[in-house]
């Protein structure tokens, strides 16, 4: 049994909320990077030059990236044999954020209540998933969740006769319903199987993948390659004012489903795609 | 590319008329931000038939939350947020002389429409490009509605704030015409 002290949680986290929000990571730059290169639009050409700029300016002064410094969303891999001590977990995580996000001004964007919307002051509570795994490590991926690419993704029950087609059509479309709204280049994170609430959440996990990284099982990384191609042809370009490059990379994760449904998700992350991963 | 275009504000009806969608502007001046709850303040004041915060003739709104300042800068982090989440307060403000807003994403039919009817235009600056954006921004005060913190009405002097026109007096939306433009044909259907 190793023992992490709750303390060295809320160090970690405080720290990741930080350099997450201020500092792109090297993998989301490149896809940027290249996507200019592809780039045939004189006007999401510039807008992608401002991007790169901007990562720059954020990197050296230590400024957000973005002003939607987002929902402080956690995926936690914690072994079996690693035991909390000096308080609850969740706690140390929000204790966290609440220090970053002060530390760091980022800004808070959670209302308490989602129908009389008091904001809660200082972005807690954390949104938490964890999983339990042999080992005695703590993983965390936070990945803050701006609002934009949030409110375009979508989620769909569809038939299991509708197969593969059924789900390619539903990705693009959902692609092209977001338009300019989810800040493009988009990733898009695709989740196809389990139940409606686990096919949602593999859709998110999909977007803390490397930018680009394909999925281990050939099939799922050549339909990766496929709908982005698709998606591509759409012509939304950058900020959607028009463009060869409308998304970065799509992934995709899967899970067992039941024998009479074919879940589908898509989560959509803006190209400002943060995330720091942090291992205790 | 050709060059960007100068706009001061408070604008006129001459500033606006000559700018056509993909035009690059470059704004300095004064503007003021708001987002969906300052929108919803302020439409339930023109409701009471009461003044709004600011004047809003020749004003351009800029629809931003920004991050908090830290000690010593002017403003947080500020670029745009998505524009279509105002549209339904837009024509109101549109009616009251309001000439110009810098947002993201597209608008809706009814505020097209209304910017031909009005003369007023709607600029595009880029999402997420917001540590730059903020370096723009020379002064930056709270002026009314500051119990709703990242959502208060602030008035802001901009200096050469780069935009890009993506709705104009004619009609012409910039968001169709890239689409049209950049699209292919989907060999799957």
């Amino acid at each position: 049994m190793r023992e992490i002290p709750v303390e060295s949680i809320v160090e970690q986290v405080k720290t990741a909320c930080i350099e997450a929000n201020c500092v792109i990571e090297e993998d989301v730059a490149t896809a940027i990077r290249q996507a200019l290169k592809k780039e045939e639009s004189p006007i999401s050409q510039q807008v992608l030059q401002q991007i790169l700029k901007n990562h720059d300016i954020a990197r050296s002064r230590r400024v957000p990236l973005c002003q939607d410094t987002g929902l402080a969303v956690f995926f936690v891999e914690m072994g079996q044999d690693v035991r909390i001590t000096g308080g609850l977990f969740e706690e140390a995580v929000n204790e966290g954020v609440r220090q970053g996000y002060a530390e760091g001004y980022l800004r808070k964007s959670l209302v308490a209540n989602p129908l009389n919307r008091q904001n809660t002051g200082d972005n807690t509570p954390a949104i938490v998933h964890l999983s339990l795994v042999p080992g005695n490590q703590l993983k965390m991926i936070f990945c803050p969740k701006g609002a934009g690419g949030e409110n375009m993704s979508a989620l769909a029950m569809l038939k299991p006769g509708d197969g593969l087609k059924g789900v390619r059509r539903f990705v693009v479309a959902t692609v092209r319903k977001a338009g300019s709204n989810a800040c493009p280049p988009v990733i898009v994170g695709v989740g196809i199987g389990g139940s409606f609430e686990k096919c949602a959440l593999l859709a998110k996990k999909a977007l803390t993948r490397r930018v680009g990284s394909p999925h281990p099982k050939l099939e799922m990384a050549n339909l990766e390659v496929s709908l982005l191609e698709e998606i591509n042809k759409l012509g939304i370009g950058s900020m959607g004012l028009g463009g060869r490059v409308t998304a970065l990379a799509v992934h995709i994760e899967t899970a067992p489903c039941h024998i009479a449904s074919l879940p589908v998700a898509v989560n959509l992350n803006c190209h400002a795609s943060r995330h720091k991963e942090v291992v205790l | 590319m050709t060059d960007a275009i100068h706009l001061q504000t408070p604008l006129k009806d001459q500033d606006v008329e000559r700018l056509t969608i993909g035009d690059r502007v470059l704004i300095s001046g004064v503007v003021y931000t708001a987002r969906d709850a300052a929108h919803r303040r302020m439409a339930e004041a023109i409701e009471r038939s009461e003044d709004l915060p600011f004047d809003v003739r020749g004003q351009v709104l800029y629809y931003v939350g920004p991050s908090p300042e830290p000690p010593g800068q002017v403003i947080g982090s500020a670029g745009p947020t998505t524009a279509g989440r105002m549209d339904l307060y837009t024509p109101m403000l549109l009616k009251l002389g309001l000439k110009g807003m810098i947002g993201k994403g597209q608008r809706s039919a009814q505020v097209l429409k209304s910017l031909v009817e009005h003369r007023a235009v709607y600029l595009v600056a880029v999402g997420g490009a917001s540590a730059l954006l903020s370096e723009r921004i020379r002064e930056s005060r709270v002026i009314a509605y500051p119990d709703l913190g990242p959502e208060a009405l602030l008035r802001l002097v901009l200096d050469d704030f780069p935009a890009i026109v993506a709705n104009d007096v004619h009609g012409n939306d910039l968001f169709r015409a890239g689409w049209k433009r950049y699209r292919r044909r989907s060999s799957n259907g």
